[in-house]
């Protein structure tokens, strides 16, 4: 996973890559929880533009990553969403609450 | 014996997490033979992460056990059977609820069987307690294109009758 902070907007970018499964999610939430709690972000992107698979894994994921953001009184947003993946997220209704932008 | 299928497979292994992308891509290709969409392809690939998940987290516990996989084709229909020999579901139904799982502590989102059911044609669960849990899905090939021709081969007869 790929990391890029934005000072000024207090934006964190993460940039997931390949595939997303229940036996990859626990190297991707240690990193993701590590990056949230050392600059405390507004805002949380999750960029899907490399993913190339994904299970039910990725919800459980972006939800347990929502709601430490949503505790610091920020927001997660989805980016790069393509169809397969969108089809989980739209199936589980997390997108009510990490909408998916472009 | 020689099988009803035009042809079948089965794969064993340990139930450790990195097998669910060996599981996933082995069915993957060898449901090729049919020739599926990439997004039937994808929806297969799902669905057999799903349920070997499933049989490791749930059925071992994350201890260790072998995964059973089968896969059949028949005409255009893929079926897969997925089963380990571990703890078994007590209610099935309850299991299968969209957003129910087990194990909230695990972030687990409980979309597992939800996601098979919607990605398959047809999902069985079959489970005794202590014994183990089997999983058979279903997926016809370009069903699509398979009704499309039905319903042109009907039109092609009608209209020859008129």
């Amino acid at each position: 996973m790929n990391t890029k902070y934005i000072e000024k907007d207090k934006l964190l970018r993460l940039e997931l890559l390949e595939e997303i499964d229940h036996h990859e999610v626990e190297k991707i939430r240690r990193k993701a929880d590590d990056e949230i709690a050392r600059f405390l972000p507004r805002k949380v992107i999750f960029d899907f533009n490399n993913v190339s698979f994904m299970d039910s894994a990725g919800i459980g994921m972006v939800l347990g990553r929502y709601k430490m953001i949503n505790m610091l009184g920020g927001t997660l947003e989805m980016e790069n969403v393509s169809t397969p993946l969108r089809k989980i997220f739209e199936m589980s209704g997390i997108t009510k609450i990490c909408p998916i932008r472009n | 014996m020689k099988s009803i299928y035009e042809n079948e497979m089965k794969l064993e292994f340990i139930s450790k997490s990195n097998n669910e992308a060996f599981a996933r891509i082995s069915v993957a290709a060898f449901a090729s033979q049919l020739d599926p969409t990439i997004e039937e392809l994808s929806d297969i690939k799902t669905a057999v992460s799903e349920a070997v998940t499933n049989a490791i987290v749930h059925g071992y516990e994350e201890k260790e056990g072998i995964v059973k996989l089968v896969c059949k084709l028949i005409g255009n229909l893929v079926i897969i059977e997925i089963s380990d020999t571990g703890k078994g579901i007590e209610n099935i139904e309850i299991a299968k609820t969209p957003l129910y799982t087990s194990k909230p502590n695990l972030e687990r989102s409980g979309m597992g069987f939800t996601i098979m059911e919607n990605f398959m044609d047809e999902m069985k669960v079959e489970s005794i307690v202590g014994i183990g849990t089997k999983v058979t899905m279903k997926k016809m090939i370009k069903k699509d294109e398979i009704e499309e021709n039905a319903i042109s081969e009907v039109l092609n007869q009608n209209s020859n009758i008129n």
